[in-house]
């Protein structure tokens, strides 16, 4: 048989089971016909509860306004503003799975690549609730929006990296859903061709738009999503660079830092990796699908987890050489008194935060651990736990303390309203991702059937073949 | 919007079927199309179908996008309404880089996408002719259509020669109309059906 595709032996098989196109689509869309099992129930109900608790803490927050969080005259910016870095953070390991491992041409990707742009969504859902519900008074936020207004000629402040925050946050969002939807479309129209129930028939049909699978809208397709790739490149960057603005174009001391922008998206890439991590690990063993998502896959997110960790490393040591080399005494005191002072009031946070993002991760040096699903699995919360309080230390250790000592014994503390603000997007996040594990497939069908005759474990075995042939049999076979 | 006739032949590798699709075309068939369950890279080429223009619509769409953004800032910050912030610059295009690369990707990527959904012809409700449900799942599916000179049994004979497994003739609707997958309508012995 001649070979259209080849790959280098140095790289590992990443489907597993000796696959052919039909079984792909077999296991791949199982999930989607097979009845809900009770544990995706148990899960469901689980996350509508939390979301509803969410609901009801916004809720009260609306009618009485911000004074039901524990913000406070120095600590204006507490859990809601961490916790908006911290979901828009975990959403960019999404785009870059999808989007720059595909302009780096890493046929790993397609194993993970559905399920992560799906965290994306959601993950970055659940941060755009944050800066809203901050405003307290929500129905004035079409103000941020410029448009000929009756208040007078005022427009918003585009020079303000808080506006600049509203543009990036809706474009990203706007864009991945964008190049989500458009890699879904092909798989979607193969579940419509498998249906048999009518609602199934309706729903996919609708869903999927008619796609066909002919060559020509194959080809626009495949230059849509490079260019979108090249797009959402750029702007997943972008985003939390933006995002780390809203703090280093202040004066705030530990704030006003030029590290900023590449140290808030190599900590946004860990913590995102230790989601998908988290995700994956559990969606694999749910929906069976271990030969898709395999333990090459997980050693690879591994492999990033510590690169990333590592780089966030650097940059918290930095920090604090720059503190103290500028001699600036209150650069000195933010960062040697409130932060990397174990006996400050919030000295606890730093160095949880260290421990989990820079100490901990390097147990990813080691080929076993980073292949022990237990370990993974652990290791991705740990590492989300400390991703959190990185941003927890950034935002209140910089302002619990200000210029005037006699506003220092205020401690900040959330309050209940506030954790179940919190709690209630980990309900929106996981409602999301409970529905579109059951009615989307998680894994790119056609992008793993692209990649098949090349990564298959069977293929690569034949391939093993061809190479024992002569150079010159080889070349003939390889110019089909 | 014309019903015509087709022979169909499916294929169950790639290989088999680059070398058919040559041999059709030089016999002088008319190919009308190909359909694949994933992108086959290549295909394109070897169906002498041309590169398509969506990089070229991003461009523009992205170009738009700054242009959109650097008159909309100005006319507001250094127009409509100049602000003195500490004496600097009503015209700060530095500031307003972000902004101006925010609104140029959303320009293009939503531009790309729309475009892409009306060369393709795609939207919801959206139906069209599938010459085999297979070809979303696990087979290559090349569609010849008759003209007034075809011989349909020899080109029937002439496709199985290449490699199709099935070879079949079908009457179909090029165009596509609305409705939905529920029902599943035969169009082309109701032609006035079509006209949804």
């Amino acid at each position: 048989m001649a070979l259209l595709k080849y790959e280098s032996q140095v790289r590992p098989p990443i489907i597993e089971g000796n696959k052919t196109y039909h079984q792909v689509t077999e296991d791949i869309v199982r999930p989607v016909e097979a009845r809900p099992s009770r544990l995706w129930w148990i899960g469901f109900l689980l996350a509508v509860i939390l979301l509803c608790f969410g609901i009801f803490s916004v809720t009260r927050e609306v009618i009485y306004g911000v004074g039901q969080w524990n913000l406070q005259k120095t600590v204006g910016w507490g859990w809601d503003i961490t916790n908006f870095v911290w979901w828009i953070g975990i959403g960019h390991a999404g785009t870059l799975i999808s989007a720059i491992l595909l302009l780096f041409r890493q046929g790993w990707r397609t194993g993970v690549n559905r399920a992560a742009e799906a965290m994306t969504i959601f993950a970055v859902m659940c941060a755009g609730q944050f800066p809203i519900w901050h405003m307290g008074r929500v129905w004035m936020g079409f103000f941020c929006l410029p448009y000929p207004n009756t208040r007078g000629a005022l427009w918003p402040n585009f020079n303000s990296p808080l506006l600049w925050d509203v543009f990036a946050v809706s474009t990203y969002f706007t864009v991945s859903v964008l190049f989500w939807y458009c890699g879904l479309l092909p798989d979607l129209a193969a579940i419509r061709d498998r249906a048999k129930l009518k609602w199934r028939k309706w729903f996919y049909g609708l869903s999927a738009f008619g796609w066909s699978g002919s060559t020509k809208h194959w080809q626009r397709h495949e230059a849509l999503s490079l260019i979108l790739a090249g797009l959402a490149t750029p702007l997943v960057l972008s985003v939390h660079t933006i995002v780390s603005f809203d703090f280093a174009t202040s004066v705030v001391p530990g704030w006003h830092t030029t590290i900023f922008p590449p140290y808030f998206v190599a900590g946004a890439v860990f913590s995102g990796f230790a989601m998908v991590q988290s995700l994956l690990i559990i969606t694999r063993k749910v929906f069976n699908l271990e030969q898709y998502i395999t333990l090459e896959h997980i050693d690879v997110m591994n492999k990033i987890i510590v690169l990333t960790g590592s780089i966030v490393g650097i940059a918290y040591l930095s920090e604090l050489f720059v503190a103290w080399y500028s001699q600036n005494p209150y650069e000195n005191w933010a960062f040697m008194q409130s932060r990397a002072n174990i006996f400050s009031p919030y000295g606890w946070a730093y160095y949880i935060m260290m421990s989990c993002n820079v100490l901990s991760p390097q147990i990813f040096w080691s080929r076993k651990m980073r292949r022990n699903l237990t370990v993974t699995f652990f290791m991705s919360i740990i590492v989300n736990i400390g991703m959190w309080f990185e941003r927890f230390v950034i935002i209140v250790t910089s302002v619990y303390r200000d210029y005037i000592p006699s506003s220092w014994a205020t401690y900040y503390s959330p309050s209940i309203w506030e954790v179940g603000f919190y709690l209630g997007t980990f309900g929106l996040f996981f409602t999301c991702y409970f529905l579109f594990s059951k009615f989307f497939p998680v894994i790119a069908l056609s992008e793993i059937k692209h990649i098949l005759k090349k990564s298959g474990d069977g293929y690569k075995a034949k391939m093993t073949e061809a190479e024992k042939e002569t150079p010159e049999a080889f070349a003939h076979e390889m110019a089909h | 919007m014309a019903i015509k006739k087709f022979v169909v032949g499916s294929f169950e590798e790639e290989e088999v079927l680059f070398q058919a699709v040559r041999k059709v075309r030089s016999a002088g068939y008319k190919l009308y199309d190909v359909y694949t369950p994933m992108a086959i890279h290549g295909l394109d080429k070897a169906m002498g179908l041309r590169d398509t223009s969506i990089p070229t619509a991003g461009f523009i769409y992205g170009i738009t996008g700054t242009t959109t953004a650097l008159v909309g800032i100005s006319y507001t910050l250094v127009w409509d309404w100049p602000l003195n912030i500490g004496g600097k610059p009503h015209f700060a295009l530095l500031a307003w880089v972000p902004i101006l690369f925010e609104l140029t990707v959303l320009f293009s990527a939503v531009g790309m996408v729309l475009t892409f959904c009306y060369l393709c012809q795609m939207a919801p409700f959206v139906r069209k002719h599938h010459f085999s449900l297979r070809a979303t799942d696990d087979r290559f599916v090349m569609v010849i259509e008759c003209t007034a000179k075809t011989n349909e049994e020899e080109l029937k004979s002439f496709l199985s020669q290449t490699g199709a497994e099935e070879v079949h003739t079908q009457m179909a609707e090029t165009g596509w109309w609305l409705g939905s997958y529920s029902r599943n309508r035969k169009t082309f012995e109701n032609p006035n059906a079509i006209l949804a």
